[in-house]
C-alpha cells in the first residue's frame, strides 16, 4: 500500500504527517530564529557605541521587545515542539500523532500569529515597546495602539502551543508500542511529556493575563489600574506565575536532546535513567511554586523574600542531579567529539555557567543590585542560548542525517560550533561585567565606562549571527547534495527506535507497532 | 485497538482541554481576588489599605519625640489639574490629631472626576500612619476653573519605631472621569454616545 505524500502545495498546508509537520514547525523556528536575531543586531549595532547613532529610543524599545517575544514565542518554543513532532513517534514506536488534525491546525495558527505580531512595526505607534515581559501599566495605560493586535497574537500562539501539548500528551499516553513502559522512554520523550503538562497548565494564565490587559485597555475595567482600584503588582504576580514555568518549558526539552546525544558519543547508556526523570518532575513541580523572584524589589514582605529565595535555591538540587549525571555519562565512554556532541559538552559548560549566575539572582539581597541590569541579560541568555538553542543545533546535526537520508559536513558543522561558541561567549560574557557595574538593561545608550566591553559584546554578538548563515547554508546543503547516507543507525553509539528505521525516515513508519523489550 | 486508541484519546483529550480552560478561569476570575484577599490578610500592598478611616485610640500624645512628616503630590500622565499640598513639611507628635490642606485646580474647560491615590514611605511606617479624613477615600468633582481645599487629618500612632524619623506621604492624582461610577451629566453630554 504506497501511500506517500500529496503532490505540492496541498502536501503542505493540509499536512497531517507528524513528518511534514515536524518539518514546517523546524523552518518556521529557524525563520523567526532569523528575524528575531535581526532584531538582537538592531540592538547590539546601536550598542555598538556610547551615544544615539542608528535609531531613535522608542524603535531601540520595540526592537528589545520583538527580539524577546520572537526568539521566546516564535523561535525556541516552534523549534522544540517540531523536533517533538518528528521524534516522538518514532522514539515510542508510534505510527503518528495521535490527533493529526489538531496537528495541522496548530502548527497553521503560528505564521498568522507571527504575521499579526511583526506587523505591528508597520502600523502608527510603532510595535509593542514594554519589553517582552509587558509590564502593566506600561502595556496598558502607556501603551501603544498596536498592544490590541499584539494581545491576540499571544492569545493565538497559546492556543497552538496548548493544542500541540494535548496531542503530545494523547500521543505519550495512548500510542506507545507494545512493552514500551513509561520508565523505558527515551529521555527526550519524558522531558516533553512534562513540559506539555507545563504548557498545558500555564499558557492559559498567559492569555488570562492578555485579557485582563485587553478589558483595562479597551473594557474599562481596572485589574492593573491603581487609580480604579487595582493593582499593577498584581499583572506581574499573574505574568512570572505563568513565566517561570515558561523558562522551564524552554530548557526541558533541550535536556531531553542533551541526555539523547551525550551518551551516544560517550558509547555509554545514560547515567542515572530514573534520577533524570525524577529531577525534570521536580524542576516541573518547583517551577510553580518560585515565580516572584523576579520580583524582589516590588517591596514584599521579607518572610516572602526568605521563601522565594529558598525555595528557587532548592531548584539547583534536580538541576545538579542532572548536570552530574551527564558528566558520569561521559566519565570513562570513549568519546568522540562530532559536531552534535561539542554542541552538549558546551551546552554543559555553559548552560552550568548561567546556572551559577542564577543562584547569584536568587538572593534576594545581591538581587537588589542586579535587578534590571546587563547582569540579568547575560544569566538568560547563558540559560536559553547555550541552553535551548545550542541543543537544538545538537539535535539539527545528530537526527539530520536520520530526516534526511544524507550526512552533513562535518567540516563545516565542527566550523559552525567554534564560531558559535566564541561568538556566544565573547557576547554575554562581557555583559556579566557591565551589569555588576551597573549598566541597565533595555537602554539605548550608556555610560562611556562600558564602552569597550558593549563593543566586545556587539562585535561577538555579529559573529554569533553570522555563523547561523553557515548552520543554514550546511543544512540546505545536506538536504539536495550531502554524502548519500542510507545505514538505519547513523552514530554507532546509537540506541532507540528512531535508528531501527530505514535513512531517510519513511512517509509513513511503525504502520505495525515494533516489540520493545 | 483503534477503536480502543481513539476512545482514550477523546478522553485524555477532553481532560487536558478542561485543565486549560481551568487554568485560564484561575488566572482570569480566582487569581485577581485571591490576590486582594491575600494582601487584606496579610495587610501587604493592597490598594485599599490607605483608604480606610482609622478610629484614634485614646491614649497619650508621645511629647518625647517628633516625626516629620512630607508631603508630595504627583499628577499622573495626562491630568491636566494643578495640585499641590498646602505645607510640604509638617512636625508631629506621635498619637497627636494633625490636619493639612491639599489644594486642586481644575484649568480645563470641562468638568472633570479626579481620584487621588496615597503612598506612604518607608514601608515600614505604613501601618502607623493613619488617616481619619482623606480627600482620597472619596472621588473629586471640579467644575472648569473651580478650586477646592481638600483636607487630611492624620495621626502617626505612638507604636511606629524610633528609627524612623521622616515619612512622606504621596499622591498621585488620576483622571477618572471616563470612569467615575456616577459620571458628571455636563461630561456626558460634549461626548458622543
Amino acid at each position: 500500500m504506497a501511500h506517500g505524500p500529496a503532490k505540492g502545495l496541498s502536501r503542505w498546508l493540509f499536512a497531517t504527517n507528524h513528518k511534514d509537520i515536524g518539518s514546517m514547525y523546524l523552518w518556521f523556528s529557524f525563520a523567526m530564529f532569523i528575524l528575531g536575531g535581526a532584531f538582537a543586531m538592531v540592538i547590539r549595532a546601536e550598542l555598538f557605541k556610547p551615544g544615539l547613532q542608528l535609531v531613535q529610543p522608542e524603535f531601540f524599545n520595540q526592537m528589545t521587545t520583538m527580539h524577546g517575544l520572537v526568539m521566546v514565542f516564535g523561535a525556541i518554543m516552534p523549534s522544540f515542539v517540531g523536533l517533538a513532532n518528528w521524534m516522538i513517534p518514532l522514539m515510542i514506536g508510534a505510527p503518528d500523532m495521535a490527533l493529526p488534525r489538531m496537528n495541522n491546525f496548530s502548527f497553521w495558527l503560528l505564521p498568522f500569529a507571527f504575521c499579526i505580531l511583526a506587523s505591528t512595526l508597520f502600523m502608527p505607534g510603532g510595535a509593542p515597546n514594554f519589553g517582552w515581559t509587558f509590564y502593566a501599566p506600561l502595556s496598558t495605560t502607556y501603551a501603544p495602539p498596536s498592544v490590541t493586535f499584539f494581545i491576540f497574537a499571544v492569545h493565538v500562539m497559546g492556543a497552538s502551543s496548548i493544542m500541540g501539548s494535548i496531542n503530545i500528551i494523547a500521543t505519550v499516553l495512548n500510542l506507545r508500542a507494545p512493552g514500551m513502559t513509561l520508565m523505558k522512554m527515551p529521555l527526550f520523550v519524558w522531558t516533553w511529556l512534562i513540559t506539555a503538562f507545563l504548557l498545558i497548565a500555564v499558557m492559559p494564565v498567559l492569555a488570562g493575563a492578555v485579557t485582563m490587559m485587553l478589558m483595562d485597555i479597551h473594557f474599562g475595567t481596572s485589574f492593573f489600574s491603581a487609580a480604579g482600584g487595582g493593582d499593577p503588582v498584581l499583572f506581574q504576580h499573574v505574568f512570572w506565575f505563568f513565566g517561570h514555568p515558561e523558562v522551564y518549558i524552554i530548557i526541558l526539552p533541550a535536556f531531553g536532546v542533551v541526555s539523547e546525544i551525550i551518551p551516544t558519543f560517550s558509547r555509554k547508556p545514560l547515567f542515572g535513567y530514573s534520577s533524570m526523570v525524577y529531577a525534570t518532575a521536580s524542576i516541573a513541580f518547583l517551577s510553580f511554586i518560585v515565580w516572584a523572584h523576579h520580583m524582589y524589589v516590588v517591596g514584599m514582605p521579607v518572610a516572602g523574600e526568605m521563601y522565594f529565595m529558598i525555595a528557587t535555591m532548592l531548584i539547583a538540587v534536580p538541576t545538579g542531579v542532572k548536570v552530574f549525571n551527564w558528566v558520569t555519562t561521559m566519565f570513562r565512554g570513549s568519546i568522540t567529539f562530532e559536531t552534535p556532541m561539542l554542541f552538549c559538552i558546551a551546552f554543559i559548560v555553559l548552560f552550568t555557567t548561567g546556572g551559577f549566575s542564577g543562584l547569584m539572582l536568587s538572593l534576594a539581597p545581591s538581587d537588589f543590585q542586579y535587578h534590571d541590569s546587563y547582569f540579568v541579560v547575560a544569566h538568560f541568555h547563558y540559560v536559553m542560548v547555550a541552553g535551548a538553542v545550542f541543543s537544538m543545533s545538537a539535535a539539527v546535526y545528530y537526527w539530520l542525517p536520520k530526516w534526511t537520508g544524507r550526512m552533513y559536513s562535518e567540516a563545516m558543522g565542527k566550523t559552525h560550533f567554534w564560531i558559535s561558541f566564541i561568538g556566544f561567549n565573547l557576547t554575554f560574557f562581557p555583559q556579566h561585567f557591565v551589569g555588576l557595574a551597573g549598566m541597565p538593561r533595555r537602554i539605548p545608550d550608556y555610560n562611556l565606562i562600558f564602552a569597550d566591553w558593549n563593543m566586545v559584546s556587539s562585535i561577538g554578538a555579529f559573529i554569533y549571527g553570522s555563523s547561523q548563515i553557515l548552520f543554514l547554508f550546511n543544512v540546505i546543503r545536506t538536504i539536495v547534495a550531502g554524502k548519500p547516507n542510507a545505514a538505519a543507525k547513523t552514530w554507532d553509539g546509537a540506541t532507540g527506535l528512531e535508528w531501527t528505521v530505514p535513512s531517510p525516515a519513511p512517509f509513513h513508519t511503525f504502520s505495525v507497532p515494533p516489540q520493545v523489550k | 485497538m483503534s477503536d480502543i486508541d481513539k476512545k482514550g484519546d477523546r478522553y485524555i483529550v477532553a481532560k487536558l482541554f478542561l485543565g486549560a480552560v481551568g487554568m485560564f478561569a484561575f488566572a482570569m476570575f480566582l487569581m485577581p481576588p485571591f490576590y486582594n484577599l491575600l494582601c487584606s490578610v496579610l495587610d501587604i500592598n493592597s490598594p485599599r489599605l490607605n483608604t480606610k478611616a482609622y478610629v484614634a485610640e485614646q491614649v497619650k500624645i508621645d511629647t518625647t519625640r517628633k516625626v516629620k512628616v512630607q508631603f508630595v503630590t504627583v499628577n499622573s500622565a495626562s491630568m491636566p489639574w494643578e495640585f499641590h499640598a498646602g505645607d510640604t513639611v509638617l512636625e508631629v507628635h506621635p498619637g497627636e490629631s494633625t490636619r493639612t490642606t491639599f489644594h486642586a485646580r481644575n484649568p480645563t474647560d470641562h468638568r472633570m472626576v479626579a481620584q487621588a491615590v496615597p503612598s506612604i514611605v518607608p514601608e515600614q511606617a505604613v501601618e502607623h500612619f493613619h488617616k481619619t479624613e482623606c480627600f482620597c477615600f472619596t472621588q473629586q468633582t471640579l467644575e472648569p476653573g473651580q478650586e477646592i481645599d481638600m483636607p487630611v487629618v492624620f495621626i502617626v500612632d505612638q507604636a511606629l519605631p524610633a528609627d524612623i524619623r521622616t515619612i512622606t506621604l504621596g499622591y498621585t492624582l488620576f483622571d477618572v472621569t471616563d470612569s467615575a461610577k456616577t459620571p458628571a451629566p455636563a461630561a456626558k453630554t460634549d461626548k458622543k454616545p
